[in-house]
């Protein structure tokens, strides 16, 4: 450590104020305050300063994203081999060749989200005499994490490109998008290349080009299998908890996630009352569908809702994004509550949409700041019903 | 005014009224006017283009009308005589389309009507032709119609070959090979939303070559 901190020394001087590399300040800075935590101080004024700056925050939502990456990488394996068996795909079936036969897979997408996000925001801090902001860490992690394990690269890159810059430079960069980023690239490909988002074949690896498979095989998600009203192909509760179902990448497994949330909430980074009020809310409304039944889904028991397609990692990772859901108190519980009414709602009464989690939250993230005025609102008429009083 | 009068037919000043719209003040990028129709008939090249060329003439020529009886017009009822004169001209273009282009026609359906209420025709009626002379109002309305065409025909090149690979029906994309190495048309690119987004794409690059055009806040 002693030996980094030496050389970041060295050569700092020729990044500040006047020194030959002032340009990439930025560029250094964001290296800097990677590796060490920084020492500024505020200037004048009393301000409190945490230690935990918001790449430390990330990095935490990173470390509780990979319980359910591992998991990810393994079921990536798993389903590849449950489809082809053992001969065509020259796997053993034991856990650790499954798991290396995944993160092989799994990699790529995570360097080109990585590669294409993090040279944009470089450029762009670069541009604006900004400082590099670290909210990509975090982003650049759950893109591929909510994408089918098959997606074309370059379709990853693109909507890559598209969400940081549509979706969040153009409004300020890290801290001003309305729009969850690594929704807005998911949407973003569900739009314009549903065949590689959306169907029976892309979840499992392998299955879009040798659609041939052993028998009794179904890449079908739980979510599609539902909406065709076919619950007796759906796989067993215990199945969809532990995650061994096919899905995006990390999205299947609800203890792994469980995993995330518990880290997310021990560090106080995630946020419980979204987390908690989406639950209920996806509950609540998945009884309401049972009392209404006319249909297979709708009878559907209402946890099934909670364990199926990505709920839970919306609720946990996506909903709980600090900046664009609600800010005030009991705005998080309004805005958690709706996301989770929507998310069944979307489900079970729109067919062309199984992926209701992404719509919902979206939708909520535009609505996040009118939640947040009528909350504030309400909160000065009872002050001044008080004061007048 | 007297100066006005004697101006040359292709003074700078009466060419300016023709430029303008196509850069600094164009009605949809800088006035964010006619949004609506920019939206809903940019999917293809073809009738964007046609769209684009109706909104000329109906706009030349309703302003040249205007001016030319604006002096008879009471100021109560100036409203419903330039829609009356819009009305006339949007259904006589619709009519011609319907006899000509039959084809183009029934894709833009009823966004040829809808003419009668983009704002901008209006706006410049209003703005200019009812306090301007005839030439000088055929100038302005023919450019700032050609200002509100060109962002369509921009819009329309990029949502046709990025969402269908094809330009005016012709598949470009697919003669230059690269469907073959895994290139696929985007999708969304057909979607309203994303010709919303385009026209910023293009607002963001107009701005950012002309400072002047950037408001405080």
């Amino acid at each position: 450590m002693n030996f980094l901190r030496k050389q970041l020394d060295r050569v700092k001087p020729h990044f500040e104020k006047g020194g030959k590399l002032s340009r990439f300040h930025s560029v250094f800075d964001g290296f800097e305050t990677f590796l060490f935590v920084p020492d500024k101080v505020t200037q004048r004024g009393s301000h409190i300063r945490d230690h935990i700056d918001l790449k430390r925050s990330m990095f935490t939502v990173v470390v509780a994203l990979i319980p359910a990456l591992l998991f990810g990488a393994y079921n990536i394996g798993l389903q590849h081999y449950l489809a082809f068996g053992p001969e065509e795909t020259g796997l053993d079936g034991s856990v650790t060749s499954l798991f290396i036969f995944g993160i092989i897979k799994v990699l790529p997408m995570l360097v080109v989200s990585y590669g294409v996000g993090l040279g944009i925001e470089f450029f762009t801090a670069q541009i604006r005499g900004h400082e590099i902001n670290e909210g990509y860490l975090v982003t650049g992690m759950l893109i591929p994490l909510t994408l089918p394990i098959d997606i074309p690269l370059w379709m990853l890159g693109l909507a890559v490109a598209f969400a940081v810059i549509i979706g969040k430079e153009v409004f300020g960069g890290t801290g001003m998008n309305i729009l969850n980023p690594a929704l807005t690239a998911r949407a973003f490909l569900f739009f314009s290349y549903p065949s590689w988002m959306s169907g029976d074949l892309v979840y499992v690896h392998g299955l879009v080009d040798n659609p041939d498979v052993v028998d009794g095989f179904s890449g079908a998600t739980s979510l599609a299998l539902a909406a065709a009203h076919d619950i007796s192909s759906l796989p067993s509760a215990s199945d969809m908890i532990i995650g061994t179902i096919p899905g995006v990448v990390a999205e299947t497994s609800v203890i792994a996630i469980g995993i995330g949330a518990l880290i997310l909430l021990v560090t106080g980074v995630g946020n419980w009352k979204i987390m908690f009020s989406m639950i209920a809310g996806g509950y609540l409304m998945g009884l309401l569908m049972n009392l209404l039944a006319v249909n297979a889904f709708m009878e559907l028991p209402a946890y099934y809702h909670l364990i199926m397609g990505g709920f839970m990692f919306g609720a946990v990772f996506m909903a709980t994004d600090p900046v664009t859901a609600a800010q005030t108190e009991t705005g998080k519980w309004i805005y958690g509550l709706l996301i989770g009414i929507l998310t069944v709602l979307i489900r079970v009464l729109n067919p062309a949409f199984p992926g209701g989690v992404m719509l919902a939250i979206l939708l909520m993230n535009v609505f996040a700041p009118l939640i947040d005025h009528y909350v504030v609102e309400a909160g000065i008429k009872r002050r001044v019903k008080r004061a007048a009083a | 005014m007297n100066g006005r009068e004697s101006d040359p037919l292709f003074s700078v000043k009466n060419m300016r009224l023709l430029k303008e719209p196509l850069g600094r003040s164009n009605p949809i990028t800088v006035q964010v006017l006619g949004i609506c129709s920019a939206l809903a008939v940019t999917v293809k090249l073809e009738p964007s283009i046609v769209l684009a060329l109706s909104v000329v003439v109906v706009m030349g020529v309703s302003n040249v009308l205007t001016s030319l009886i604006r002096n008879m017009v009471p100021g109560r009822i100036r409203i419903i005589v330039q829609l009356v004169i819009i009305a006339s001209m949007v259904t006589l273009v619709d009519q011609f389309l319907k006899a000509f282009a039959y084809d183009v026609s029934r894709q833009l359906s009823v966004f040829v009507g809808l003419i009668i209420t983009n704002c901008i025709i209006m706006g410049r009626l209003e703005a200019f032709a009812l306090a301007n002379k005839p030439w000088e109002s055929l100038l302005d309305g023919v450019g700032n119609a050609a200002g509100y065409g060109l962002i369509l025909v921009i819009v329309g090149f990029f949502r046709e070959l990025l969402g269908s690979g094809t330009l005016f029906d012709y598949p470009v994309i697919e003669m230059t090979g690269l469907y073959s190495i895994g290139y696929e048309n985007n999708g969304m690119m057909i979607l309203p939303p994303m010709a919303l987004i385009t026209v910023g794409i293009i607002i963001w690059v107009q701005r950012s070559r002309d400072k002047s055009l950037i408001e405080e806040n």
